[in-house]
C-alpha cells in the first residue's frame, strides 16, 4: 500500500539556550510520516520526544533543517498561520488533559470549531458525533472536575478529533491513567486512525501504547537509534 | 464575541475572586456617580438659587461698577433713561441702588450695603412686597444671615449713617419690616434692602440706579450708559467653586478607582500566572496569542460591566433614596458659598455615562498591561507551566 507523506523532517536540529550554552535537544532528525499511520516517537525522558512532536504541531520552531507539515514549511509560518494550521489540521493530546475547567464537556469539545466559521447546526452536529465516538454522550454538560482521569482524556480525544484533523499529536496520553482507561483510549484512537484515516503520533514510553503502534521511532539524545514498522499490532 | 463569551464564562467560573474585584470596582463607581451628582445637584440648585434671588437671568452695571471692589460703589450710579423705565415699567428690568453705610445694631458698628430696589419687582424672589411705603418709617427687609449677625428681629429698629452723593454724612433710623430666608449668602450678609425711592432720595440720586437685573421676559438690547453682564458672567464665581470642588473631588474619585484597578491588575498578573497551561491550551487549540491577549483583557475589562450592573443594583435604591431626602447642608450654610439646606443631588445621562466610559477604559488598560506577557510566551513553556 503506497501512503503519501504529510509529514517530512529533514536534518532536524532543535537548540535550548542553557545559561550561557546550549542544549541540543535533536540532532539531525531526518524522518516522514504517511497519512493514517499510527505512529510513536519513545525513548527515555530527555530523548526529545516531546519536542519533536511540538515542533511538527509547529509551536516549536527548528533550529536548523527543514519541518514540513502538509506541505508548509513550519519554520516560514507566521504565528497566525502556524494557528490556522493547528485549529484546522492539528488536533493536539495532552499527558494532563488539559481541559478548560470552567467550560462543559460539550464547550470543552465545541472550544476548537469555535475559532472556525461553522454555523451551530454543524458545530452541534460535529461534537455529537465526537462525543459519541468516545462515548461520553451521556456527559455533555458535566464540567472536567466531575469526570474521572480516563474520561477526561476520552474528552480531549474528543476535542482532538471534532474537526476532523489529518494528524494528532499525542504527548504521553496514558501516563496519568490506569491500564484498563489507557486500553480503553487506546483502542478508541485506534479506531478513529482506522475509521477516519488520522495519522496519529504519540510521545511515549509506555509499554501498553507500543503495542498499538504501527512504528515505533526510538529516539536517544536526540537522534533516531531506530524506526520498525510493526505488522500484527494490537487493534 | 468569541472572546467575550469566554471572558464571562471564565469570570464566573472565578468566583469569590471576580465577586470581590466587581465589588471594589463597583463601590469605586458608586462613590464617583454620587459624588458628581451632589456637585451637579448643588451646582443646579445654587445657579437657580442666583437667579432668583441675585442676578436675574443677566444684569447692567453702571461701568464703574466692580462687585469685587466697594470703593467703586460712590461713583457707580447713573440716571435711567426713558428707555430704561419703559422696561422697568414692564417689570422687565428690576433697578438697584447700591450705597455702602454703617449700622449701628445695639450699639455697635456694622459695614452694610444699603440696597434700593422697586418693592413691586417680580423678577428677583426677594419679599420686596413687605417694603411697604410710610411717612413715619423707613421700612427694611434683611436676610436670616444678616438678621443673626446683627441679633435683629422683625419691628427692630437700626441706625444706619451713610455718606451721601456730596459726601455729606447723614443718618436715619430704619425698621426692620421682615427677615428673609434664603440660600444665597451674597443676596443676604450684610445686606439692607430698602425702597428705591428711599434710598435715590437718603442720597441724593434721584431717578438713578447702580445695576438693572434683568427678567426671564427681558429680551437682550444694547442700553446707552450700561453694561450687559450676561449670566456666564454672573456665575463665573461659582463655577470656579464648583470646578475646585469637582478637582478635589476627583482626587478622592481617583483613588477609590486606582484601588478596585489595583485589584484587577493583581488578579490578571496571578490570573496568567496560574492559568499557562489554560494559554498554552488555547493556543494548540489554533488561538493566535493576540486572540489570547484579547481573552484574558476582555475578561479583566468585563469586571467593569459587571461592577456597573452590581452598582446600579444597590446604587439605584440608594440615588433614588437619597434624591427623596436630599443630602443636609446646614453646616455648609455658615459660609459663604450658595447651598441650600438640603441638597437634592443630580445624576444626569452623561454623568452616568462618561463614568461608566471611565470605568470601562481604566479597567481594560489594567487588563491588557499584564495579558501583554502573553504575547511573548512560549507555547511549549507555557503548556508545560513552566513561566516564572
Amino acid at each position: 500500500m503506497e501512503i503519501s507523506s504529510i509529514i517530512k523532517i529533514e536534518r532536524l536540529i532543535k537548540r535550548f539556550p542553557v545559561g550561557k550554552t546550549e542544549f541540543t535537544a535533536l540532532n539531525g532528525i531526518n524522518a516522514s510520516f504517511g497519512t493514517g499511520e499510527f505512529a510513536g516517537l519513545v525513548g527515555p525522558s530527555g530523548s526529545g520526544k516531546t519536542t519533536l512532536l511540538n515542533i511538527i504541531g509547529s509551536l516549536d520552531s527548528p533550529s536548523e533543517g527543514e519541518v514540513s507539515v502538509l506541505g508548509r514549511s513550519v519554520s516560514s509560518l507566521t504565528h497566525k498561520q502556524s494557528a490556522k494550521l493547528r485549529n484546522h489540521h492539528i488536533g493536539f493530546i495532552f499527558q494532563t488533559y488539559n481541559l478548560l475547567p470552567v467550560y462543559t464537556v460539550y464547550e470543552n469539545v465545541e472550544f476548537a470549531l469555535l475559532l472556525q466559521s461553522m454555523s451551530g447546526s454543524e458545530r452541534r452536529k460535529a461534537v455529537m458525533a465526537a462525543l459519541e465516538w468516545v462515548g461520553l454522550t451521556d456527559k455533555v454538560k458535566s464540567k472536567p472536575s466531575m469526570l474521572s482521569g480516563g474520561e477526561c482524556q476520552r474528552v480531549a480525544i474528543a476535542r482532538s478529533m471534532v474537526k476532523r484533523p489529518e494528524i494528532v499529536l499525542a504527548d504521553e496520553p496514558t501516563a496519568n491513567l490506569d491500564s484498563d482507561n489507557s486500553h480503553h483510549i487506546l483502542r478508541t484512537m485506534k479506531n478513529l486512525n482506522r475509521e477516519l484515516k488520522t495519522t496519529f503520533i504519540f510521545a511515549t514510553h509506555d509499554e501498553k501504547v507500543m503495542k498499538y503502534l504501527d512504528r515505533i521511532i526510538s529516539l536517544e539524545d536526540g537522534k533516531i537509534v531506530k524506526d520498525n514498522f510493526i505488522t500484527g499490532s494490537k487493534n | 464575541m468569541l472572546a467575550l463569551k469566554l471572558a464571562f464564562k471564565n469570570l464566573m467560573g472565578a468566583g469569590l475572586r471576580t465577586w470581590l474585584n466587581v465589588a471594589a470596582l463597583s463601590f469605586a463607581f458608586v462613590v464617583i456617580v454620587f459624588f458628581n451628582g451632589m456637585i451637579d445637584g448643588w451646582n443646579r440648585q445654587s445657579r437657580i438659587d442666583t437667579r432668583e434671588w441675585e442676578t436675574g437671568t443677566a444684569q447692567y452695571w453702571h461701568p464703574l461698577y466692580d462687585r469685587y471692589d466697594p470703593f467703586t460703589i460712590q461713583d457707580a450710579h447713573a440716571p435711567m433713561s426713558e428707555e430704561v423705565m419703559a422696561e422697568v415699567r414692564k417689570k422687565n428690568l428690576v433697578p438697584v441702588l447700591i450705597a455702602q453705610a454703617t449700622a449701628y445694631p445695639q450699639g455697635r458698628m456694622l459695614g452694610v450695603i444699603l440696597k434700593g430696589i422697586d418693592p413691586e419687582q417680580t423678577v428677583l424672589k426677594l419679599p420686596t412686597d413687605k417694603i411697604i411705603p410710610s411717612d413715619d418709617v423707613d421700612y427694611a427687609i434683611i436676610g436670616k444671615r444678616m438678621a443673626e449677625s446683627a441679633k435683629l428681629n422683625v419691628g427692630d429698629k437700626l441706625l444706619v449713617r451713610w455718606r451721601d452723593r456730596n459726601g455729606t454724612f447723614d443718618a436715619r433710623e430704619i425698621q426692620i419690616a421682615s427677615i428673609f430666608k434664603c440660600d444665597v449668602p451674597a443676596a443676604d450678609k450684610g445686606q439692607i434692602y430698602l425702597r428705591l425711592e428711599v434710598l435715590q432720595k437718603m442720597m441724593g440720586m434721584g431717578n438713578e440706579a447702580t445695576i438693572l437685573t434683568a427678567g426671564n421676559e427681558f429680551k437682550f438690547k444694547n442700553l446707552m450708559g450700561w453694561e450687559f453682564k450676561d449670566s456666564a458672567f454672573l456665575l463665573a464665581d461659582m463655577d470656579k467653586i464648583i470646578q475646585a470642588k469637582k478637582a478635589g473631588g476627583s482626587i478622592l474619585e481617583g483613588l477609590l478607582l486606582i484601588i478596585a484597578l489595583i485589584a484587577i491588575f493583581d488578579t490578571q498578573v496571578l490570573s496568567i500566572f496560574r492559568r499557562q497551561k489554560e494559554i498554552g491550551t488555547y493556543i494548540a487549540l489554533g488561538m493566535t496569542r493576540s486572540q489570547v491577549v484579547g481573552i484574558f483583557t476582555v475578561e479583566g475589562g468585563a469586571h467593569s460591566i459587571l461592577a456597573t450592573l452590581l452598582g446600579a443594583a444597590y446604587g439605584i435604591p440608594l440615588f433614588w433614596l437619597i434624591g427623596k431626602t436630599g443630602i443636609p447642608m446646614e453646616a455648609a450654610q455658615a459660609t459663604d458659598l450658595p447651598i441650600a439646606e438640603n441638597i437634592i443631588p443630580y445624576y444626569s445621562i452623561g454623568l452616568i455615562l462618561t463614568t461608566i466610559i471611565i470605568v470601562v477604559i481604566s479597567a481594560t488598560i489594567v487588563s491588557y498591561l499584564p495579558a501583554r506577557r502573553i504575547a511573548k510566551m512560549k507555547p511549549t513553556d507555557a503548556l508545560k507551566g513552566k513561566l516564572s
